[in-house]
């Protein structure tokens, strides 16, 4: 099998790399590209993110051709494709971090900053926390409800369909975590921080 | 609901660890990826390297430590002492930390920290500030472990680093670093009252109340020690052990 991880310098992306890698080990061909034609042949998609959304948008545009092969990929072809943070968000139609910045429209919905309740919650909310799971998931089989997952991010998904959403955390209020749809599937937590527990996510990932 | 984090500090100086955990268990108690792998088997949220390393020509040894510890180990990885440009974080980075601390260059130049966290995102700038009580609820800002005074508030300090982006503050007491008599609540009080991002708490640990009351009392969304962990005294279970007993939620 052939999982790419996409490398379109959306900032910091060597502990996705890492725990990928840890979890492949020698069963399957992992490759760290933004090859157009090698994105187009692989099996599955890893689209990472870092940053905010609106800079991992711009570097993702800033690829020619990405875009578009993405969504051939995830949403015609419904090939397996996980987004990660930044890489989840932006699978809505916009985002509100540091300008008005549209989305790749794959799930219907808006990227807002976190209600911090005029200060009571710091942000980032950073660190663990438990998530609730939804509904059967394919990358939460084996993992157990109210697992602890690393979390580090001031803006959350609000799907406007909600049956998509796999899992929620609380922190201010109940924020969406997790969600999926067909072969599509998001984190808003760090799978490859999340010790053995985020390692089995991506293990479910790469078994599918 | 979001729990206290714990995080063991590693102070490294030349590739080595200086004040290192002695278990028995350990084959080399000077290697700090076999060091942090003990660490993060049982149970830090966070592992954080502080490279106390003199000379620059030993510098490349930290960038090859957090190539291997992050290969082993799957929580986040901090690494501060001696970041100073763009190029350090991006060699930190690419090496496999998920953050990267700084001290001295923030405080000499606060604009590092707006474009550090620009260019790589809030999540993984620390702003490390050292503080030393100067008179009643007032502490300065100090660098250089405590030996040079800057003469900047710590307090507004920490508000203005925030304002240019800083994710997280490492705040160290100097009166309290090294003393094991807990740490300086009333300046976590006050820095965590004056703002919106969390504060990790750093200097005086000696024993579990101490991070009990930091994060209780100071209100710090988490706790680093050192020594209490170094020599097996405590365990990082013991540590949430105590802290879950109390009431204060963490991840076990």
């Amino acid at each position: 099998m052939n999982v790419t991880i996409v490398d379109y310098q959306s900032g910091n992306i060597s502990s996705v790399i890492n725990s990928f890698t840890e979890v492949a080990k020698d069963k399957i061909n992992l490759e760290v590209t933004s090859d157009i034609n090698k994105i187009k042949s692989c099996d599955k998609i890893v689209l990472p993110g870092q940053g905010s959304f609106k800079s991992c948008v711009e570097s993702l545009n800033s690829i020619s051709g990405l875009v578009d092969t993405l969504k051939e990929f995830a949403i015609t072809n419904k090939k397996p494709l996980l987004g990660i943070c930044v890489g989840l968000q932006m699978f809505a139609d916009i985002g509100y971090e540091e300008a008005e910045t549209q989305g790749l429209g794959w799930i219907s919905g808006k990227v807002s900053k976190i209600d911090n309740q005029k200060g009571k919650f710091k942000l980032p909310h950073i660190g663990w926390n438990e998530i609730e799971i939804q509904k059967e998931s394919k990358i939460f089989k084996d993992i157990k409800n109210k697992s602890h997952m690393y979390f580090v991010h001031s803006y959350e998904f609000i799907p406007e369909d909600k049956s998509v959403i796999s899992a929620i955390t609380n922190y201010s209020s109940k924020i969406v975590c997790a969600v999926e749809r067909d072969n599509l599937f998001g984190t808003q937590f760090h799978p490859e921080k999340s010790d053995k527990v985020g390692l089995n996510v991506i293990d479910n990932f790469l078994k599918l | 609901m979001l729990k206290n984090r714990i995080i063991p500090c590693l102070d490294v100086k030349d590739g080595r660890v200086v004040k290192g955990i002695n278990f028995v268990e350990l084959k080399d108690a000077g290697d700090p990826v076999e060091q942090a792998k003990i660490y993060s088997d049982s149970g830090a949220d966070e592992i954080c390297f502080l490279d106390i390393t003199a000379s620059n020509e030993n510098r490349e040894t930290i960038i090859d430590i957090v190539r291997k510890t992050a290969k082993e180990c799957f929580v986040p990885l901090t690494v501060g002492g001696g970041v100073r440009t763009i190029q350090n974080i991006t060699d930190l980075l690419l090496a496999g930390a998920d953050k990267v601390s700084i001290n001295t260059a923030a405080v000499k130049n606060v604009d590092f920290v707006k474009e550090a966290s620009k260019k790589f995102g809030s999540q993984c700038i620390v702003v490390a500030i050292d503080a030393k009580k100067v008179s009643d609820n007032k502490w300065e800002v100090f660098t250089h472990g405590g030996r040079n005074k800057t003469g900047i508030d710590a307090v507004e300090f920490a508000k203005k680093v925030e304002e240019n982006g800083a994710g997280e503050i490492l705040l160290t007491s100097m009166d309290k670093d090294g003393t094991k008599s807990g740490y300086d609540v009333d300046l976590l009080k006050t820095i965590t009252n004056s703002t919106n991002i969390p504060i990790i708490a750093s200097g005086g640990v000696g024993t579990l109340e101490h991070l009990y009351d930091g994060i209780v009392k100071g209100g710090a969304s988490a706790v680093l020690a050192a020594s209490i962990f170094h020599y097996g005294e405590y365990k990082i279970k013991d540590a949430k052990e105590y802290l879950n007993s109390k009431n204060v939620s963490v991840r076990l």
